[in-house]
C-alpha cells in the first residue's frame, strides 16, 4: 500500500482492523467481563488475539451471522459486555433483524464490530466491502455509531465503546491506515464529540474513518489555493456533534462531507439532516454514489470511485462557490 | 407416563420448593390461565390466543410445578432459571403466567396491547420484570437462550435455560444455526421446548413447509431428544425434569400440542391464528373451559 502513503502524504500505520485487535486483548487484561463472539474470522477481525488469551471467553458460532448476534444478545442480557465482530457487510447485512430486535429493542449492551468496512478492502471486491454499514447501524435506534480514522483513534474509540453503557456499532477497515494522530493526547475522544483537526474560515471538511487523511492532505492543497478549509474529524456518526457542526456553518458557511460509503444514510446524510435543521448552508458531497465498487488495488479503487483529497478539493470549492452565491 | 413418575421425578430435585402442586393442581392452573388467556385476548380485541392454548400446559409446568427456580421478587436474580419464550406471539400464555407467580398483579392482565401498557403485543423485556427476551421477530430466541447458557458456563453457575419456539419458527435458518452451535459447544444447561402444534400463520404446517419428523433431525444434530404429549401434565412434568440430568449435550422437548387446546371450535379451525374470539363467542369458549 505504499501508494496509499503517497497518495496521502502521510505516513501509513496499523489498520485500523489491528489497532482494535489489539486494543481487545489489551483490555480485556483488566476487564473480566469482556467476551467476544465470532463468526469464523477471527483471524480476519483480529479478535484471534483475544481469542489466545482468553479461550474460554471466545466462542466462535461458525458462518452463522445471525446465532452470532443472537448468542451475543444473550451474553450481554446475562450482564456479559460481548463483542460480536465479523466482516462489517455480513454482521450488518446478514445479521441486521437480530440487531433490530435482539440487541436493539432490549438496548442490550453488544458491541458490534465490523472489519473490511468499505471499497478500500480492494481485490476481494464487492460481497465483501460494506459500503451501507453506516446507514444501517445509524437506522438501529439507541445504538452509537463509531468509524475512527487511524490506529490511535481505533484504540480510543474501543476503550470508549466498552465504557459505553448500551449498544455500539464500530467500523473498522482492512488495509494500512495513514497516521493521523500521533498520540492519545491528540485525539481528545469521547462518543457523540468531533475532533478538530485544523482550523479554518472557509469551508469546513468533515469526515471519518480512511477520509480523514484525505481531508487533511485537501486542506493543504486548498491553502495553496488560498482556501482556508477547517478539518473535523467526525468518529462518532450516532450521536452526532451537533455543536460543532452548527459552529462550522456559522463560521466557514459552507461544509463538504467525506466518507467511505454510499450516498444514502451514511455522514453525508446524517450531517445535512444536522445542519439543515440548524444553520442550512451549502454542503457538498464526497462518498461512493450509489453504486458498488469492483475488484482491485485498493488505493486504485478509492480514485476511480472518487473517494481522494482531490475529490474533496473538488467538492470544498463547490460548496465556497454555492456559498459565495448566496 | 403417570402420575408416580412425575412425582419421582420432582422429588429428585434437591432444591424444588417445598410445596411442589401435585398434577391435579397443575391442570386446574392450566385450565385457569386459559380463561385468562382468552379473557385478555377478547378484551383486548386481537392478539394470538390459539398459540397460547398450546403452549400453556408446559409454561404452567415449568412454572408452578417446581421445574424453573425463579424468584419474582428477583427477576434479576443471576442464579435464576431462564425461560425464553421465542414465539413471542404467545405472549397472552407468558403474562398469564407471570401474574399467576406474582411478578405483576393479575389487573395488568386487562391493560393487553393497550397503549402505556407493558404488556405489548410481544414480550418487552425492557418493560416487564419476568420476561427474559425481547421476541416476536420469529427464529431469535435459541441464540439468546445459548448466550444465557455460556454465561452460566463461563461464571460456574448453575442455572438452566429454556426456550420455547413454535413449530413454524422452526423453519428459520437462525434455529438451525443455534442447533449446531448448541450442540457444537456442547451447552447441555439449555433445552429447547418445540410446541409442535402442527400449524403456522396461513396454513397448517403440512401444507407450508413439511419437515418432519422433527425429533429425527434434532437427534442428527446431536441433541438429547424427548417427545411427549404437550398436554399431559404428568409428561411434561417429567421430561422438563428429567432433560437437567443430561451432560455434554442440550436437550429438546418435542411437545406435542393442539393450536388452540380447551376450546373445541378454535382446536378444530387453524385461521384462528392471531385472532381473539368474539366477544360473543367468550362465554361458550369458557364454558367449554370450568372447573
Ligand atoms: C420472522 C417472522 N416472520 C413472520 C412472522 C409472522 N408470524 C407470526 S406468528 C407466525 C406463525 C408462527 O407459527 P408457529 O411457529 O408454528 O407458532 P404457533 O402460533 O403455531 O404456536 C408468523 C408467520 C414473525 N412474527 N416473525
Ligand atoms: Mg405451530
Amino acid at each position: 500500500m505504499a501508494a496509499t502513503a503517497e497518495r496521502f502524504e502521510l505516513k501509513l500505520g496499523k489498520a485500523t482492523r489491528d489497532a482494535f485487535g489489539e486494543a481487545l486483548r489489551e483490555l480485556a487484561k483488566t476487564n473480566d467481563r469482556l467476551v467476544v463472539v465470532d463468526g469464523d474470522v477471527s483471524n480476519s477481525t483480529r479478535t484471534e488475539w483475544f481469542a489466545a488469551d482468553h479461550p474460554q471467553r471466545f466462542f466462535n458460532v461458525g458462518i452463522a451471522e445471525s446465532n452470532m448476534v443472537g448468542v451475543a444478545a444473550g451474553l450481554a442480557a446475562a450482564g456479559k459486555i460481548p463483542v460480536v465482530a465479523s466482516f462489517a457487510c455480513f454482521l450488518l447485512c446478514n445479521a441486521y433483524d437480530q440487531l433490530r430486535i435482539s440487541v436493539a429493542f432490549p438496548q442490550l449492551n453488544v458491541k458490534a464490530v465490523g472489519s473490511h468496512a468499505g471499497i478500500s478492502i480492494g481485490e476481494d471486491g464487492p460481497s465483501q466491502m460494506a459500503i451501507e454499514d453506516i446507514a444501517l447501524a445509524c437506522a438501529l435506534p439507541g445504538f452509537a455509531v463509531l468509524a475512527p480514522a487511524d490506529e490511535v483513534a481505533t484504540r480510543v474509540a474501543v476503550r470508549a465503546m466498552l465504557e459505553h453503557d448500551g449498544p455500539v456499532y464500530l467500523r473498522v477497515g482492512r488495509p494500512k491506515a495513514p497516521v493521523v494522530y500521533g498520540s492519545e493526547a491528540d485525539f481528545p475522544f469521547q462518543i457523540g464529540q468531533a475532533v478538530r483537526l485544523r482550523q479554518g474560515n472557509d469551508v469546513t471538511i468533515v469526515a471519518n474513518g480512511l477520509m480523514v487523511a484525505a481531508a487533511l492532505q485537501a486542506h493543504d492543497r486548498l491553502a495553496e489555493t488560498g482556501v482556508s478549509a477547517r478539518v473535523l474529524d467526525m468518529p462518532s456518526v450516532k450521536p452526532l456533534d451537533e455543536a460543532a457542526l452548527d459552529e462550522a456553518a456559522r463560521e466557514t458557511g459552507a461544509i463538504v462531507v467525506a466518507e467511505e460509503h454510499l450516498a444514502h444514510g451514511g455522514l453525508g446524510s446524517v450531517v445535512a439532516t444536522a445542519v439543515a435543521g440548524l444553520r442550512p448552508c451549502p454542503i457538498a458531497f464526497v462518498n461512493l454514489g450509489d453504486t458498488f465498487a469492483e475488484s482491485g488495488p485498493g488505493d486504485e479503487l478509492l480514485e476511480k470511485y472518487g473517494l481522494t483529497a482531490a475529490d474533496i478539493v473538488r467538492g470544498a470549492n463547490r460548496a465556497v462557490a454555492a456559498k459565495r452565491q448566496g | 407416563m403417570d402420575t408416580t413418575t412425575a412425582a419421582v421425578a420432582s422429588d429428585a430435585r434437591s432444591d424444588a420448593p417445598a410445596s411442589t402442586p401435585d398434577v391435579e393442581t397443575l391442570i386446574a392452573t392450566a385450565r385457569r390461565l386459559r380463561r385468562d388467556i382468552l379473557e385478555m385476548t377478547t378484551h383486548a380485541g386481537s392478539g394470538h390466543p390459539s398459540s397460547s392454548m398450546s403452549a400453556i400446559d408446559v409454561i404452567v409446568a415449568l412454572y408452578s410445578g417446581g421445574i424453573l427456580r425463579h424468584n419474582p421478587q428477583e427477576p434479576h436474580d443471576p442464579d435464576r432459571d431462564r425461560f425464553i419464550l421465542s414465539k413471542g406471539h404467545a405472549s397472552p400464555a407468558l403474562y398469564a403466567i407471570l401474574a399467576e407467580r406474582g411478578y405483576f398483579g393479575h389487573d395488568l392482565l386487562r391493560t393487553l396491547r393497550q397503549t402505556g401498557s407493558p404488556l405489548e403485543g410481544h414480550p418487552n423485556m425492557r418493560r416487564l420484570p419476568g420476561v427474559e427476551a425481547s421476541t416476536g421477530s420469529l427464529g431469535q430466541g435459541l441464540s439468546i437462550g445459548l448466550g444465557h447458557a455460556l454465561a452460566g458456563r463461563i461464571d460456574g453457575r448453575s442455572f438452566h435455560t429454556y426456550v420455547m419456539v413454535g413449530d413454524g419458527e422452526v423453519q428459520e435458518g437462525q434455529i438451525w444455526e443455534a442447533l449446531m452451535s448448541g450442540a457444537h459447544l456442547r451447552a447441555d444447561n439449555l433445552t429447547l421446548i418445540v410446541d409442535h402444534n402442527q400449524a403456522q400463520q396461513s396454513n397448517i404446517l403440512e401444507r407450508v413447509l413439511d419437515y418432519r419428523p422433527l425429533a429425527e433431525k434434532l437427534r442428527a444434530f446431536h441433541w438429547h431428544v424427548e417427545e411427549i404429549d404437550g398436554h399431559d401434565m404428568p409428561a411434561i412434568l417429567a421430561a422438563l425434569e428429567s432433560v437437567r440430568q443430561v451432560k455434554g449435550q442440550p436437550q429438546a422437548i418435542v411437545a406435542h400440542t393442539v393450536k388452540g387446546k380447551g376450546v373445541s371450535f378454535v382446536e378444530a379451525d387453524w385461521t384462528y391464528h392471531g385472532r381473539a374470539i368474539t366477544k360473543d363467542d367468550l362465554q361458550k369458549a369458557l364454558a367449554e373451559l370450568r372447573d
